[in-house]
């Protein structure tokens, strides 16, 4: 058997790019151990996303699907996944750091009685006594190294740190698991979800983000601008907290400690100052550009390439210029 | 949900809170990298846990009839920012004494056994303790109890028979609104509301108020140490970047990157 166990949400048509990341976290995991992993994929989508799923050089792809799983809640998935591993005793077992993941396994780590590591960004090493892992405290600033001592370790993993694992290898053996009776909590129930409608990329797939702080000066002055420059450049938009709790913009494009952590090939940050807590969320995008009015802003010392000059003059005439050589 | 007598609280409310640095502070490594330097660091109520505590004062303006009680795990000094919660309006505090480490499940485990002896309709606490970022222990709590739970919060409102909470939560997709039974653990988020600061009779009140003191060796079998932290280290500096100057030189600095 693998020592890792890779567990991915299937509640929606496609793995996305953090399910892909985590597969590369379990890549590296077992790199580490030397030995292999596994996939579960848990929730409605659980059988199509097998065929994906199984070219990602895990070992088996297991499903398991039940109603109780057809819609997340923190309470049904947490109950799934610690049925699985007390059937299937993973050294390591790990997911993609989401809003989910987040809520769901600490409490999977209470019901399997597990230690766990918050967002990690490396594997160290693992082994049959510790799992060591590398991962980031005190708004980003530090990097602290955390050893997990116990036969089993639950991990969330940033999900930009991990590349996807190489596809075209041998593909994975599917396997149906049942799922347990009795999943779902009798105390929680899911109500509604309103979301942004966007044509745009998503804030965690994207190549390039296009993200807006107060300087902007809201919806009906520069974020028009910089939504076409987004669209421009095929990128995703997002906001800093000072732009969301204004509500120019609703809360899933908030970039920072508590909003999305990205890292995009390019980030392009417009009439925002760059507080610590917005560096959190950003500073390992690959490149980093910045335009705003204030040379002092300390967003210029973590851009590659820094504009000071009014966003309300140099947005437009960027767009004009991308646009006029094609995108 | 209890039984209304003459001085039981219709609802009691449980929030649990962290001793964290002051937000702004810098943080340094002691010289060998194996512990952090918090000599001439000033501590605070974790920015999180202080959304949980306003909330529950709020639920508390709210109804009236509703007891507040703030619980911390850790050593003597953490009774600061019990106080602090007080002075904001808590009626009482918990402490449990422990000194050295501790990880996340041991603290939810103690936490459990606080909530077995105050058994609370809600516990409230913040998303995340700013300082080693792990946003464990509420979660962990709410699986050791076998309650459900409800993250992010950034609206909480309780059912007028406090027999439930229909909650708002801030996720990667948008606004999720999930209903809960209680008893449950909620956690808060950046956006739930403002704290208030505390006022000088506030402050000359908390003075007053009980801090109830258990040891660990109370609260049954809590675990070893399992997961440690054996060391730190600062981020590597990155290199300075270029300033153009003009949009026409920041198009061509992209193209010589191959960036467009």
């Amino acid at each position: 058997m693998a020592e890792t166990l890779i567990i991915i949400q299937a509640t929606s048509g496609e793995l996305s790019k953090s399910d892909l990341a985590a597969a590369g976290f379990g890549r590296e995991a077992a790199v580490a151990s030397g030995g292999a992993f596994d996939i579960l994929l848990l929730g409605s989508s659980a059988a199509a996303l097998s065929a994906e799923a199984a070219g990602l050089g895990a070992g088996t792809v297991f499903t398991m699907n039940s109603s109780e799983l057809e819609v997340y809640t923190a309470e049904a998935f947490a109950a799934a996944a610690a049925a699985f591993l007390s059937g299937h005793p993973y050294r390591l077992a790990a997911a993609a750091t989401s809003s989910a993941t987040k809520e769901y396994f600490p409490r999977l780590a209470a019901l399997v009685d597990a230690p766990m590591a918050s967002d990690v960004l490396k594997v160290e090493s693992v082994d049959s006594q510790k799992v060591v892992l590398t991962r980031a405290v005190f708004v980003g600033n530090l990097l602290a190294t955390v050893e997990l001592e116990a036969p089993q370790a639950l991990v969330t993993c940033r999900s930009s740190e991990f590349a996807p694992p190489a596809r075209g290898g041998e593909v994975s053996t599917v396997e149906a698991v049942e799922a347990p009776a009795g999943l779902a909590s009798p105390g929680k129930a899911f109500v509604g979800m309103e979301a942004a409608s966007s044509d745009r990329p998503d804030l965690k797939e994207a190549d390039i983000i296009v993200s807006v702080g107060r300087g902007t000066r809201g919806p009906d002055e520069g974020i028009p601008l910089c939504e076409k420059l987004a669209d421009v450049l095929g990128a995703a938009l997002g906001a800093t907290r000072a732009v969301v709790d204004a509500g120019w913009l609703a809360n899933e494009f908030q970039i920072g400690q508590t909003g999305k952590i990205v890292a995009p090939e390019v980030y392009v940050a417009i009439g925002l100052s760059g507080s610590i807590q917005h560096l959190a969320g950003m500073r390992n995008s690959k490149t980093i550009i910045a335009i705003n009015k204030d040379p002092e802003a300390p967003i210029f010392e973590v851009a590659d390439l820094g504009l000071v000059a009014d966003l309300f003059d140099a947005v437009p005439e960027l767009t004009a210029a991308l646009e006029s050589r094609g995108g | 949900m209890k039984a209304c007598c003459s001085r039981e609280p219709e609802v009691k409310l449980l929030v649990t809170l962290k001793r964290t640095p002051q937000r702004d502070a810098r943080i340094r490594i002691s010289p060998e990298g194996a512990a952090l330097d918090l000599e001439n660091v000033q501590f605070e109520v974790n920015p999180f846990d202080e959304l949980a505590v306003e909330e529950a004062l709020r639920i508390k303006e709210a109804r009236g009839e509703v007891e507040v009680v703030v619980v911390s795990v850790g050593a003597e000094e953490c009774e600061q920012q019990l106080v602090s919660a007080m002075a904001m309006g808590a009626d009482r505090a918990v402490r449990v004494h422990h000194e050295g480490e501790f990880d996340s499940l041991q603290i939810a485990r103690a936490l459990a056994a606080v909530v077995e002896r105050e058994e609370p309709d809600l516990v409230l606490s913040g998303k995340l303790a700013v300082d080693d970022e792990c946003g464990q222990v509420p979660a962990m709590l709410a699986g050791l109890l076998g309650w459900p739970q409800a993250s992010q919060a950034s609206d909480i409102k309780l059912s007028e028979d406090a027999s439930g909470a229909t909650v708002v939560c801030e996720v990667d997709a948008g606004l999720e609104t999930v209903s809960l039974s209680l008893p449950a653990v909620i956690m808060a988020d950046l956006r739930l509301n403002e704290p208030r600061y505390a006022s000088l009779p506030g402050i000359m009140k908390a003075k007053k108020k009980p801090i109830a003191t258990l040891g660990i060796e109370e609260l049954g079998d809590l675990g070893s140490v399992r997961s440690r932290v054996t060391g730190f280290r600062a981020l590597e500096d990155k290199p300075p970047g270029a300033k153009v100057g003009s949009v026409d030189e920041l198009v061509q600095a992209l193209e010589e990157k191959k960036l467009i």
